[in-house]
């Protein structure tokens, strides 16, 4: 144990929103140091291989996964997780959309699929259906089929006065 | 969706999202050989091993059986192997990184034994590798006279079909904490379908009366069948380390790797069909031979025989059918529970197979199916009287019609005939049924049971084992309470399912829970009523105002106001165990399917470009549920044909990995268009529900590969269907 703190490293960050120095292994997943350094359990594993995208987070608004991400990397980075998406008394317009449309079934890949959602949504606000298919497509669902995860996009779309 | 907020925020907690103090992560040391006897196990250098517990089968308290339905699988290997992946010994170590390094450094040496790896290897009996003969049950369904009918017809067609294993894949792993000692007992929480299931096998593990175990559902990222038995194993796992410290927790969560490589996947089958038929069309006798691979253990594999027997002639009115099942012993993991449980497979074939003998008469397809299509009054391959009505014929047409499927085939059919269109379209569909509940006498002998409680705010909770895993138990069972007792929905809360507090309302599986255990919801519920209308507290008529009043009133006089229902089947429903004949299921789920494809006969890829899927399931409860239980299966089926493919090397899962076992991805589905015809059933729920998990993963198989040979030409029988295979039944046909 005791090299294991010797090996550790200051990495500064900005997590929803909130300054982090992180005193972490170096090679340590993004992932791990989410979850258990700082409990931020709503970030999942599914493959640790970057296949599923359950452990997808924002990182400068950009779309990772974090089992692929070492937390060196994202030093001076701002980094949003599930947790930080929703607002102090309301959910995020995806994240209402997913409940009402039913785009949310065990949940384990939701938090992931909502980032990506999201990430899609802020780089094309009049996605059509096959450029919803292609931004979800790092993201497996296995119980939905995915249609109604379209469904909460497309809804959110309109929510944000935006014809999909 | 009860739990849709906490599930979109990630607020919601699953068993790796749970840490306790003093906690020790836990893992297993597997055989790497199929079949062997275990000569010593060595402990590596360079590890503390007085740091780590160690737990092998001699420090088992109780039988070193996983208790399901038989005793034949073993916790942990002791002496000999019988597949790869066989839990050898257990690790626990506060250190995950360091745990992971010393169960890499434990050496088991075993003398490798003759194995076995395939169906018809273990059928043809080339060892012995289980029992007398390899064969872990079989069925006989015998009705009319097959043997005579021969003679009568005007033709006989034959058949051979099969598939291929299939990961559920649920995207959370499996996973447990425990804690136990003598002490305090034993306590599991984890993700799981059947958390008396888990129960009862941790009672024969540690030698401990009911009181003594408890077993709590977790939040469960998909289960698919695949949580339904494997729980008891990684649970009793994780709980004899936790014996071994002295009671420290102990969690243990495979890796993907692990999962998929050592847990339970879908059977294999092997089936063959002998049909005749009269010159006109009709089904004379059907003689079918079903055989599934159960793996290395018995499991449930009986059970699954049993549903895919049962399903094996479809919805069809024949006078005469036999049907023989095996389920055989492989020196591969067990295959388990996974949607559909056998019938999927055995539907394959028929569906297949129809299109094969509709083609030898000259008829089509669809006119083939109509002309023996059961009807109300006509009876199953067991000889159970269909007493609720049924329109297979109105299903297909308007399956027919939301895809316009003439119109379709035939242009496809002219345009695939000009030379030089390299993608080849294609339409086909399949006609099928999916019984709900336990088979035969299975829910009168579970005798399942759920409660409702009302507390003095006039708040009810319903106790039931049930488990939430995405399809959406809580938000049906409140809906059904709800719509009972004429309440918000907001007043009805689930209790968690933890065996210390809700009643045994049977495993989460086979369709039954909405249909069987919403039944028992509703009435536990309307119990509740009765009971304070009985006390003279509420009148038939009441606010939400008089019933909290009401609620008040009994639990100040009276105490706990408590409300049980016990299964009872339904009037008239009888079934022979011995003779396999009779009343199989309460109620079936009818349906017709229709896929759309593309083959490109260049890259040999495989499009599906549309899929329609019209059943009738009774009542529907909760439309967008039921429409996402429906695309949710529909997108597992495609996976199942088109691109999941289980890659065995000497009886080890090689391709154990998301990156080279594919499912399906948002660009890889059709759109799924859901179409539900509502025909209540009179002793379902909510005015008439019935069961609807399993039924979708049946129909996608043959209807793609039925769609497939309306492309091509060609018949192909094995699924999952991959490109290679596409490209060697094709060669120069196209």
């Amino acid at each position: 144990m005791s090299a294991d703190t010797a090996r550790r490293v200051d990495v500064a960050c900005t997590v929803n929103g909130t300054p982090q120095t992180l005193r972490v292994l170096p090679m340590a997943r993004l992932l791990d140091v989410l979850r258990e350094d700082l409990g931020l359990t709503g970030t999942k594993e599914g493959c640790g291989e970057g296949e599923c995208g359950a452990c997808s987070v924002l990182v400068d608004g950009e779309l990772v996964n974090s089992c692929l991400v070492p937390v060196l990397q994202v030093e001076g980075a701002s980094i949003k997780t599930i947790e930080g998406v929703a607002g102090e008394a309301e959910l995020h317009a995806v994240q209402q959309a997913f409940i009402e449309c039913g785009g949310a079934q065990c949940g384990i890949c939701t938090p992931g699929m909502i980032l990506a959602a999201m990430s899609l949504l802020e780089e094309n606000a009049h996605p059509t259906d096959a450029d919803i298919r292609h931004g979800l497509a790092g993201n497996l669902c296995r119980c939905t089929g995915y249609m109604k995860i379209f469904d909460a996009v497309v809804r959110a779309c309109e929510r944000a006065g935006v014809k999909a | 969706r009860k739990e849709g907020r906490s599930k979109v925020t990630g607020a919601a907690r699953y068993v790796d999202d749970l840490r306790m103090p003093g906690m020790l992560y836990g893992a297993t040391v597997r055989s790497a050989v199929a079949r062997g006897r275990i000569r010593s196990v060595t402990f590596g250098d360079g590890i503390p091993w007085d740091e780590f517990v160690v737990v092998t089968a001699k420090d088992i308290p109780g039988e070193n059986a996983v208790a399901l339905i038989l005793l034949d699988q073993p916790y942990l290997a002791s002496e000999f192997v019988n597949h790869v992946e066989e839990p050898i010994l257990l690790l626990a170590h506060e250190d995950k990184h360091l745990l992971e390094r010393a169960r890499r450094a434990v050496r088991v040496d075993i003398e490798p034994l003759p194995a076995v790896f395939t169906l018809e290897d273990a059928l043809a009996r080339t060892e012995i590798i289980w029992g007398d003969d390899n064969v872990f049950k079989s069925y006989l369904v015998d009705k009319g006279n097959v043997d005579e009918a021969w003679a009568e017809a005007d033709l006989v067609v034959e058949g051979e079909y099969s598939t291929g294993a299939q990961e559920q894949l649920y995207i959370e792993t499996n996973g447990v904490i425990a804690v136990a000692d003598a002490d305090a007992g034993v306590t599991v929480w984890g993700s799981m379908q059947c958390p008396y299931y888990v129960h009862k096998a941790l009672l024969k593990l540690f030698a401990l009366p009911p009181e003594r175990v408890r077993v709590v559902q977790c939040e469960t990222g998909g289960g698919f069948g695949g949580k339904e038995e494997y729980p008891s194993m990684i649970g009793g796992h994780a709980a004899l380390l936790s014996w071994k410290a002295g009671g420290r927790p102990v969690k243990i969560i495979y890796d993907r790797a692990e999962d998929m490589s050592a847990t339970t996947k879908r059977h294999p089958s092997l089936t063959r069909h002998r049909t005749a038929v009269t010159r006109d069309g009709r089904l004379l006798a059907m003689e079918i031979e079903f055989v599934v691979d159960g793996g290395a253990y018995a499991t449930l594999s009986a059970v699954v025989l049993s549903r895919g027997t049962i399903h094996a002639a479809g919805p069809y009115n024949c006078p005469n059918v036999r049907i023989r099942s095996r389920a055989v012993a492989t020196n591969v993991p067990p295959h388990g529970a996974f949607r559909g449980f056998g019938a999927p497979q055995s539907i394959f074939a028929l569906e297949r197979h129809m299109d094969k003998v509709a083609e030898a008469l000259g008829l089509s397809p669809e006119e083939f199916r109509r002309r023996n299509f059961i009807r109300e009054g006509e009876t199953t391959a067991t000889g159970q009287v269909i007493r609720e009505p049924v329109d297979m014929a109105g299903l297909l047409r308007r399956a027919f019609e939301l895809t316009n499927y003439e119109a379709k085939r035939e242009r496809f059919a002219r345009e695939n005939a000009v030379s030089g269109a390299h993608v080849k379209r294609g339409i086909g569909f399949a006609s099928f049924m999916h019984g709900a509940g336990f088979t035969g006498s299975g829910e009168d002998y579970l005798k399942s049971v759920v409660g409702a409680e009302a507390d003095v705010e006039g708040r009810v909770r319903i106790l039931a084992a049930s488990t939430e895993i995405g399809q959406g138990t809580n938000t049906i069972f409140a809906q059904i309470a709800s719509d009972a007792l004429k309440l918000d929905y907001d007043l009805i809360e689930m209790a968690q399912p933890d065996t210390g507090n809700v009643p045994d309302s049977g495993p989460t599986v086979a369709s039954r829970t909405c249909m069987i255990v919403g039944k028992l919801v509703e009435s536990a519920a309307l119990g509740l009523r009765q009971t304070l209308q009985g006390a003279g507290l509420l009148r038939d008529e009441y606010t939400e105002a008089e019933w909290r009043e009401a609620c008040r009133g009994y639990v100040e006089r009276y105490g706990a106001l408590k409300s049980f229902s016990q299964y009872k089947p339904p009037p008239g429903v009888r079934w022979d165990d011995e003779k396999y004949e009779g009343d199989a299921y309460g109620a079936f789920a009818w349906a017709v399917y229709v896929a759309e494809v593309s083959v490109d006969t260049l890259t040999y890829e495989t499009r599906v470009d549309d899929f329609v899927a019209v059943q009738e399931v009774g009542k529907v409860v909760h439309p967008i549920l039921a429409a996402g239980q429906i695309e949710g299966g529909v997108a597992q089926a495609i996976g199942f044909t088109l691109y999941e493919n289980v890659v065995w090397r000497d009886g080890r899962m090689v391709n154990n990995g998301m990156t080279n076992y594919v499912m399906p991805t948002s660009v890889d589905l059709p759109p799924i268009r859901v179409h539900f015809e509502e025909q209540p059933y009179q002793y379902g729920p909510a005015g008439g529900a019935k069961g609807i998990g399993e039924l979708p993963m049946d129909g996608g198989a043959p209807a793609i590969l039925n769609a497939i040979e309306h492309a091509t030409g060609v018949s192909f029988t094995h699924v999952p269907l991959m490109p290679e295979a596409l490209m060697r039944g094709l060669g120069d046909s196209v």
